[in-house]
């Protein structure tokens, strides 16, 4: 009974150490390829390279004073940043890296990945109501409308792999990828996915209940010091999150590609192309409108999943004659 | 395009405040919206906080120790509102000014004319939710401003034409770097096009959006590209010339619609055209004096005149009355932006928030010049 808490708490220790240090990675990450693409240099005085940039901004969060406004509903304005990061935190956690080398193994996973990430906007709203602001509110408002269109093409874009693989399991999912990764029959589904992933990531051009020239800082304008620095972190959580999702479902997970190294590199390596790709478009487009947004996700997205999973299945009845 | 505001369920009116510390509202002004949802049904600019009695000041300033003091009015395009002071006052006291200072005169403020319009591309993109173009924007402007600071000491308050001509002449090599830079910038302005201009996203939410009609804007008084924009070809530049501005070679661009996405058009295209005007300064500059023969001490002969030229935003005015002393006696100063923020309410009522953060910009207000 113990040796078994001890486990899982290892697992965690492991777990939590990993996405944080992910997290500040990817910080920095963001900073030099936004940076490069914008004609500048990014950080580079802490440290060599600037490496330790994010470690001195998340230690100035830890210390700075934590400052309530009088006017916040307080029990949820101090809980909101606690459940966006336990969603995200969360969704972590079914992330299968190799086929030994998940937190938890589960028939449902996929399924499980997406329900604790719309949980992630609970939380923001939380955040734009209790704030008594009206630019987190509105910021708020909008987050909600976002989750609602495009949490559906989301879900919606990767039936046509679970119709596939006939099963919900990523791990199951991945060892079907052995010969062929889902990205070339599910092209489409992999680019629906990827647009509502940009949705669901509050990222450019989808960035509207941040919006900071609008709403000066969206949802968390009244967060400072650590409550800040969780809704930082989880936004980041996320884009792990989700880009090594889109590995996993679309381009095979731990397979490798050619050069045989252990699995779960191949992953990280495959996620963070995704990442940067994540990058590339947040420093190039601008943003949408809320109501060009709703649009694209009803209006566009919608039907094309739909259309990607019919296609799938014709395709499956003639191939295959039924749905394995 | 404008939202349908039909009531089917009841709400109420939210007052909100933008400004005046607010990412959009470039420097501090501030305008109250009411939001129904995200619909604005009313605006309400309040105007002042940065006002600096500018024009009482002048009251009590030799014209020579005004002239600096004219470079806060607009602190991103000084040049435009020295240049029209001192043609003002050149006018008044019948001073001939030497050909080589009129180019020189008409170079730095087309190059000016171009930094301003590239904040105004950068800060577009800032409003439309892309930083990118904003950085790029900044990196060509300041090739702009090393120009402006080896000619005339400063980078902002340049503090250099003076009555008669320019404080001293061009700086060695600074036409090999000009021209360096004319070279240069076409190509880069061909990629900014690609990157923000023809960008899919950014059409949609600027075309439609904020329409100013032609017989409203004139109105309403509005001037410089914002007029421009809403289809009336109407430059000062080319209407009056001042300054020379007949020996050169330019188009005046304007759009059809009147709205976001045509104001911002016709100022990339003008940077266009103002590289047109400085090359072919450059290429025609003339020798001579750089400064004519002037009393040191101005004293404009008794009498009012009212003189105007094409500053970056809008008609810049200087309205100045002398009573024969070494001091004006009333100096009035028209600012562009001021006029044209009269446009703000019937351009943003009915449209959403995103919208009008950009219809704010779109007619490119500083605030200096708008409280004085």
């Amino acid at each position: 009974m113990i040796v078994q808490v001890l486990i899982v708490l290892l697992k965690l220790v492991i777990a939590i150490a990993f996405i944080m240090a992910s997290a500040l990675v990817l910080i920095y990450m963001l900073r030099k390829v936004m940076g490069h693409m914008q004609s500048r240099v990014g950080p580079n005085r802490v440290g060599p390279f600037g490496i330790l940039q994010t470690v001195a901004d998340a230690s100035k969060l830890l210390f700075k004073e934590d400052i309530v406004p009088a006017k916040v509903d307080s029990w949820s304005w101090r809980i909101a940043p606690s459940v966006v990061l336990m969603a995200s935190m969360a969704s972590f956690s079914f992330i299968p890296f190799a086929k030994n080398l998940t937190m938890v193994n589960s028939n449902i996973s996929l399924f499980f990945i997406f329900a604790m990430s719309s949980l992630t906007s609970v939380g923001v709203i939380m955040a734009g109501w209790s704030s008594n602001n009206k630019y987190s509110l509105i910021g708020g408002l909008r987050s909600a409308a976002q989750v609602l269109s495009y949490e559906v093409p989301l879900v919606l874009s990767t039936i046509g792999v679970v119709m596939m693989t006939g099963s919900l399991n990523l791990v199951d999912i991945v060892e079907k990828q052995k010969h062929l990764f889902n990205i070339f029959p599910q092209f489409l589904g992999f680019l629906i996915f990827m647009t509502a992933a940009l949705a669901e990531l509050n990222h450019t051009p989808f960035d509207i209940s941040e919006a900071e020239s609008e709403l000066v800082s969206g949802f968390n304008t009244e967060y400072s010091a650590m409550r800040f620095a969780m809704f930082f972190l989880a936004e980041f959580f996320n884009v792990f999150v989700i880009a090594a999702l889109g590995a996993v479902v679309f381009l095979g997970g731990w397979n490798p590609v050619f050069i045989p190294i252990p699995g779960f590199i191949w992953l990280i390596i495959k996620s963070y192309v995704l990442i940067f790709v994540i990058m590339w478009i947040r420093s190039t487009f601008p943003r949408f409108r809320a109501d060009q947004l709703l649009n694209i996700g009803w209006k566009l997205l919608l039907p094309a999943s739909l259309i990607n999973i019919f296609g799938t299945g014709i395709v499956m009845l003639i191939t295959r004659g039924g749905i394995s | 395009m404008p939202f349908d505001l039909t009531k089917d369920i009841d709400t109420e009116v939210m007052e909100i405040n933008f400004g005046p510390h607010h990412p959009s509202t470039h420097g501090v002004f501030r305008f109250v919206a009411k939001l129904d949802g995200e619909v604005v049904v009313d605006i309400e600019p309040y105007i002042g906080y940065l006002h600096s009695g500018i024009e009482k000041i002048a009251e009590t300033r030799r014209y020579l120790q005004f002239l600096p003091l004219v470079n806060r009015l607009d602190y991103t395009a000084s040049l435009t509102y020295e240049l029209c002071l001192c043609l003002a006052l050149e006018k008044m006291m019948e001073i001939e000014v030497p050909e080589r200072a009129q180019y020189i005169r008409i170079m730095l403020t087309e190059l000016q004319r171009i930094a301003t319009h590239l904040i105004f591309f950068g800060t577009t993109g800032l409003e439309a939710g892309a930083y990118t173009p904003f950085l790029y924007a900044f990196r060509e402007r300041e090739v702009i401003l090393r120009l402006i600071e080896m000619t005339c000491g400063s980078r902002m308050t340049t503090n250099y034409f003076r009555v008669g001509g320019c404080k001293w002449d061009l700086p060695g090599g600074f036409e090999d770097l000009c021209r360096k830079f004319i070279k240069k910038f076409p190509k880069r302005l061909d990629e900014y096009d690609w990157l923000l201009s023809g960008n899919e996203i950014f059409r949609d939410r600027t075309i439609g959006v904020g329409r100013l009609d032609a017989d409203l804007a004139i109105n309403l008084g509005v001037s410089g590209p914002t007029l421009r924009g809403s289809g009336v070809r109407f430059d000062i530049r080319k209407a009056e010339p001042y300054s020379g501005y007949d020996r050169f070679d330019f188009d005046v661009p304007y759009g059809l619609n009147g709205d976001v996405y045509d104001r911002f058009m016709v100022r990339v295209k003008e940077m266009r055209q103002s590289l047109r005007i400085i090359e072919q300064a450059l290429d025609g500059m003339p020798g001579g004096d750089h400064i004519a023969k002037v009393p040191k001490v101005l004293k404009p002969p008794p009498g009012e005149l009212y003189y105007r030229n094409e500053g970056t935003r809008g008609e810049i005015g200087f309205y100045i009355v002398s009573d024969g002393s070494t001091m004006p006696y009333r100096l009035k100063i028209r600012g562009p932006s001021f006029s044209n923020l009269m446009s703000l309410r019937h351009m943003m009522v009915g449209h959403s928030i995103p919208d009008i953060v950009l219809i704010f910009g779109s007619i490119d207000i500083c605030v200096g010049e708008v409280d004085r």
